[in-house]
């Protein structure tokens, strides 16, 4: 018997929801310490299904389909690529070190301890269906249904205007979706012209249609995409949003809701638009460049913490996009592995972030100051996070940056060069928030900040120590997107530029 | 197979370095050993692949080591690969083998402090970072060694960064090598579009057959690198505050070693700049600004470790000039990159010594009179003075005297400009250089009370007088024979190449330099010993000399170029991302609401209005497409 790895590993964690959802209210360390466990047995059965999978076959793998509202030809339908794998690695691997870095960030909520996991867990289980997702239908359902836990969760368990942050995080998001709702209903209206109605990704995909609706129906997908990443000018929900969230939340956020932006543009653009895809590539070039250049200059001139970081994403944001869109094999493998990366960087500035912060019940930069004499671990973790972030060569953002770059130049020389003036920038956004909290005398009232303790060790060590590994040795993930790259790139009829001079 | 053992130069200290950041305070006991060792046997390796390499003939010298094949993506292939030739295992002798002297320095000179072994962990760093830099394969390679050598410096420059303008320090020199950086990465970026390698094999095969634009564009990359590490017009600004680091610090990084990696780059690149007449121009007029520019910089420095800084970025200056004067300039660059490190290093070390008598005065005008109380410290100190103002025999005659000779032989105009300029350095070299000799060691004790100067323990003068011994020998052991420039023709001379007519026999430029130093002693002399030294720096001075001051004003350009625009550039866009991108869109759902209500109020019950709204939205579009398609 073939076990379906896709669905086991998806339904854990809402069978650990619905189990954690009988536990009475005041079991609060139980709560945690059970959807802890459940985490970790998920990242296990996503390891399990990545060892199984045939890194060099290009076709989707794990595929299920059962038919789901057979009336309206909308099927339960999973299945992956490289691609696709490497993010819900990614995001199972995430999610146990959310819970352990945020042992106690549930409590002054709005509800109890255990509703905070309860929605996490399932969000988890919509992490790993929405970058399974083959059928159109399922992926929009998915899309949109994930913005209730998030809602929840920073809206009730969030600091200062949290509320106003929830909402405001709603609507843009809801915008954005309802466009790709009429495109998905436009697409859904034409298949049943040409054989048939369905919402099969595959078959989608050879839809006939002019040119103007395909452009009109790639913006539709395109800009809820681009809020969801997001690319300038739709960002400005982000910094509200991730300074309004717990530390945890917001690498949820962050780190993972916002790839399903950049995900969506390689799984759902491309595929189903290659030609709209080709037409709107210079105006999405633009904006990325615009992205990573205005990204990093609003996050040098914050004051918060947290809403620096969310810059400093957004800047990310705009490579990645820059990376896919420039579609060569190099900036396309390193726009995913840059996914990767930067879930991982941002969950260890967001999650040390978080700490500093609780520590000192600010989240104001000037409110630190000296901390690498008072808390020199935290300091180093913060530094590291700060160095990854910034792609420091050696560090695993560094290869996926670069690779991004070096891609993008082959093609679109201009954009590269703009793009990396991003790396100055890099180095004034993070260096001088370490300069401002962790260095200088120690500020008044920080003299008594503790330490990391040995939880807060534990979860960040994994974080930090794949940074530095995956910073020398990238081939285990780039063996796997290497080939889906490549497949997607062809798939629009791109092949590499040839440089003039053949060397070895 | 000798190969293998080329990553252990650097595994070593790596590792070493590795156990003393993660160890934490227990290992403060022995952590100044575990990282004196590790640099030492890092160069008993370095020393056996010399010997080894000596054995073999010229052809079969360089020897590769592939360790894993570390990013493939497409035609994109990099393995993570050493090259250990000629050029590089000069670099490797000199970073571990000055780099040890110092880490013995460093035991006695960091004793009192209480981080003694985070900072021998971040030395550790730097050789392991360092010789990356210098052993990969690849500019890709290079790169990772290139900002890790960044990192160290920054760490080591803000060691003690709980003193605010240290940090500030710090954080200036990253960002400045980040711009160098930015040079360095294009110039992969374009060597790749344009030859599908990043590899130094790869592309020195290519450039023949690459554009003379193609080469000049990854070039002139090159030399921002370059110019962005070693300090160079005009990202020469970091240097000066550099000094904010402990003073092994200054000697090892920001004078022997790490600042000398652009005239590596440019050696290495030596295929390029080669066959880019334009960019190796550039290259020259670089050199030829910063030369005269840190030495005019040096004349009024009172700091004794920003008068050396100064000189530091003005030898390197040399260097640069050097090596764009390819291809026999190459040689010359390295040569006078190898005994500067010995002069170098030793002053710093030397000005070390004197700190740690004083209870770390700096400015000279307090010091006078110091040779009777630090007899090794002078003597050790004015064996480097005397090489690098180039008095024979003493190691920067050669070097020196062979890059000015250089200079003037390039031919025509430029040659007599660039002569002249090399020829005016050695000038103010003499004079500057005189002067902190004389402030320091000579004249009258201008120290108060409180100061009790001393010797220094064994574990500091040993290492001086090591380095002393390099720069009273090393230059003619270099020469003789020309033993240096034939090691180094595999790498750098392409088979034959004509001579340049020369402008004026050695015999004469030798006299000319001379005499220029001469001048330059004679005025400092004039003006120090013959006149009382004010221990506090006169006020009454000409707006030159105060210009001079300001390092000819290098930071206020900076500031008034970039930081200032940059700063109001920021503020401007926070207020626009706030008011006016934010804005837009709180008005456009303001007015949907058909309220002018504020954000706030769409808490309680409007939500549902606002998605009702969009989805009727979505169904015009919808229904429009429809239309559209029939």
């Amino acid at each position: 018997m073939t076990i379906s790895w896709i669905s086991l590993t998806a339904i854990l964690p809402l069978i650990g929801a619905i189990l954690l959802s009988t536990l009475p209210k005041s079991a609060e360390l139980r709560a945690k310490q059970f959807a802890f466990g459940i985490t970790l047995l998920t990242a296990a059965s996503a390891i399990a299904m990545a060892v199984q999978f045939q890194r060099d076959n290009t076709d989707l793998q794990f595929v299920e389909v059962h038919s789901w509202i057979p009336s309206f030809g909308i099927n339960y339908a999973v299945g992956i690529d490289g691609i696709a794998l490497v993010l819900i690695l990614m995001s199972v691997i995430l999610a146990p070190i959310v819970i352990l870095a945020g042992w106690n960030e549930a409590q002054g909520g709005r509800w109890s301890v255990k509703t905070f996991y309860i929605l996490i867990l399932v969000l988890e289980t919509m992490m790993i269906g929405v970058f399974s997702a083959t059928d159109v239908f399922l992926f929009y359902v998915i899309f949109e249904a994930m913005l209730v836990p998030v809602y929840f969760l920073i809206g009730g368990y969030g600091t200062g205007a949290r509320s106003a942050a929830a909402v405001k995080f709603l609507l843009y998001s809801l915008f954005g979706g309802l466009l790709m709702l009429a495109s998905i209903i436009a697409l859904y209206v034409m298949s049943g012209a040409q054989g048939g109605h369905t919402f099969d990704l595959a078959k989608l995909a050879n839809l006939e249609m002019s040119s103007t609706t395909q452009n009109f129906l790639f913006l539709g997908f395109f800009i809820a995409f681009a809020i969801k990443a997001p690319l300038w000018p739709f960002h400005t929900w982000l910094p509200d949003a991730a300074a309004s969230a717990t530390p945890g939340t917001s690498v949820l956020l962050l780190g993972v809701l916002d790839k399903v932006g950049t995900f969506g543009m390689i799984r759902y653009c491309l595929t189903l638009f290659p030609e709209a895809s080709k037409t709107f590539t210079p105006v999405i070039i633009v904006l990325a460049v615009i992205s990573i250049i205005y990204g990093a200059i609003l996050a040098i001139g914050q004051k918060d913490l947290k809403r620096l970081i969310a810059f400093t994403s957004i800047s990310h944001f705009g490579f990645i996009t820059m990376g896919i869109f420039a579609m060569t094999s190099q900036s396309q493998s390193g726009a995913t592995l840059y996914m990767f990366n930067h879930g991982f960087s941002t969950a260890a500035l967001f999650i040390v972030g978080g700490w500093m912060i609780a520590r000192r019940g600010s989240s104001t930069i000037a409110d630190f100051g000296g901390l690498q004499r008072v808390t020199p671990v935290m300091a180093w973790c913060f530094f590291l996070a700060g160095m990854s972030s910034l792609a420091l060569p050696g560090l695993s953002s560094f290869v996926s940056e670069f690779l991004v770059l070096v891609g993008t130049y082959t093609r679109y020389p201009v954009a590269a060069i703009i793009a990396t003036v991003g790396i100055i920038l890099a180095a004034l956004y993070i260096l001088i928030p370490v300069q401002r909290a962790l260095h200088g005398p120690t500020t008044p009232g920080n003299e008594n900040l503790t330490d990391l303790n040995l939880r807060e060790k534990l979860a960040i060590a994994p974080v930090l120590a794949a940074i530095i590994a995956l910073g020398f040795y990238p081939s285990p993930l780039l063996n796997v997107i290497n080939p889906a790259a490549v497949h997607v790139n062809s798939q629009l009829g791109f092949t590499d530029p040839v440089p003039t001079v053949e060397g070895k | 197979m000798t190969s293998n053992l080329i990553v252990y130069l650097i595994a070593i200290p790596l590792f070493s370095s590795a156990v003393l950041l993660l160890t934490g305070r227990k290992a403060n006991k022995w952590g100044h050993l575990l990282g004196t060792l590790a640099s030492a046997s890092s160069f008993g390796v370095g020393a056996y692949l010399f010997t080894q390499m000596l054995a073999q003939p010229a052809e079969e010298r360089a020897m590769t080591q592939k360790l894993f094949s570390w990013i493939n993506v497409g035609s994109f292939n990099v393995d993570a690969s050493l090259l250990l030739d000629q050029l590089s295992i000069c670099f490797v002798l000199l970073i571990t083998g000055v780099g040890t002297l110092i880490h013995i320095y460093s035991i006695s000179y960091m004793s009192h402090d209480l981080d003694r072994r985070r900072f021998f962990a971040y030395l550790n760093l730097f050789i392991a970072a360092m010789l990356l830099l210098v052993l990969g394969n690849s500019y890709l390679n290079l790169y990772v060694g290139w900002e890790g050598v960044g990192l160290a410096s920054y760490l080591l420059i803000g060691f003690w960064n709980q003193k605010p303008t240290y940090a500030t320090a710090a954080k200036k020199a990253f960002v400045m090598n980040r711009v160098g950086d930015l040079g360095l990465s294009l110039a992969i970026m374009i060597a790749f579009a344009s030859m599908g390698t990043v590899s130094f094999d790869g592309i020195k095969e290519a450039a023949p057959q690459t554009s003379t634009a193609t080469l000049t564009a990854i070039g002139i990359m090159l030399l921002i690198a370059a110019a962005g590490k070693s300090a160079q017009f005009p990202l020469q600004a970091w240097l000066g505050d550099a000094m904010a680091g402990p003073t092994p610090v200054s000697a090892l990084i920001h004078a022997a070693t790490m600042v000398t990696a652009g005239v590596y780059l440019i050696t290495r690149s030596n295929f390029i700049f080669d066959a880019a007449p334009t960019a190796q121009l550039l290259v020259v007029i670089v050199g030829a600004i910063t030369l005269l520019f840190g030495a005019v910089v040096g004349t009024a420095k009172d700091d004794i470790k920003k008068a050396l800084a100064a000189s530091t970025m003005s030898q390197i200056g040399y260097m640069i000039l050097g090596a764009g004067l390819g291809p026999v300039g190459y040689a010359f660059a390295i040569m006078h990159l190898l005994t500067h490190g010995f002069f170098k290093a030793g002053m710093f070390l030397g000005a070390g010594s004197v700190m740690h008598g004083m209870n770390d005065e700096v400015n000279m005008r307090k010091y006078g009179a110091l040779r009777k109380f630090m007899p090794i410290t002078f003597i050790t100190f004015g064996l480097g003075y005397l090489a690098i103002i180039g008095v024979p025999p003493f190691a920067g005659f050669y070097s020196k005297d062979m890059i000015i000779e250089t200079a003037l032989n390039a031919g025509g105009i430029k040659g007599i400009l660039l002569g002249s300029a090399a020829l005016f350095g050695a000038a103010l070299t003499a004079f500057y250089m005189t002067r902190v000799i004389i402030l320091t060691f000579t004249g009258t004790k201008r120290w108060d009370d409180e100061a009790h100067p001393h010797e220094s323990p064994i574990l500091m003068w040993l290492p001086m007088a090591v380095l002393a011994i390099g720069s009273v020998a090393s230059g003619y052991l270099f020469t003789r024979g020309d033993a240096l420039v034939h090691w180094l023709e595999p790498i750098v001379a392409p088979g034959e190449h004509g001579e340049h007519a020369e402008l004026l026999p050695p015999i004469v430029v030798s006299a000319l330099a001379l005499t220029m130093v001469l001048i330059g002693i004679s005025i400092a002399v004039m003006m120090y010993v013959r006149r009382p030294v004010a221990d506090v720096a006169p006020e009454d001075v000409s707006a030159l000399t105060r210009i001079v001051r300001q390092d000819l004003l290098q930071d206020a350009a900076n500031e008034a170029i970039f930081m200032r625009p940059g700063q109001s550039l920021t503020k401007t866009l926070v207020s626009i991302d706030e008011k006016v991108i934010d804005g837009a869109v709180r008005g456009v759902g303001a007015m949907a609401l058909g309220s002018g209500s504020e954000l706030r109020k769409t808490q309680t019950g409007y939500v549902r209005s606002y998605s009702a709204l969009i989805l009727v939205g979505a169904a015009a579009i919808v229904l429009g497409i429809w239309v559209i398609t029939q």
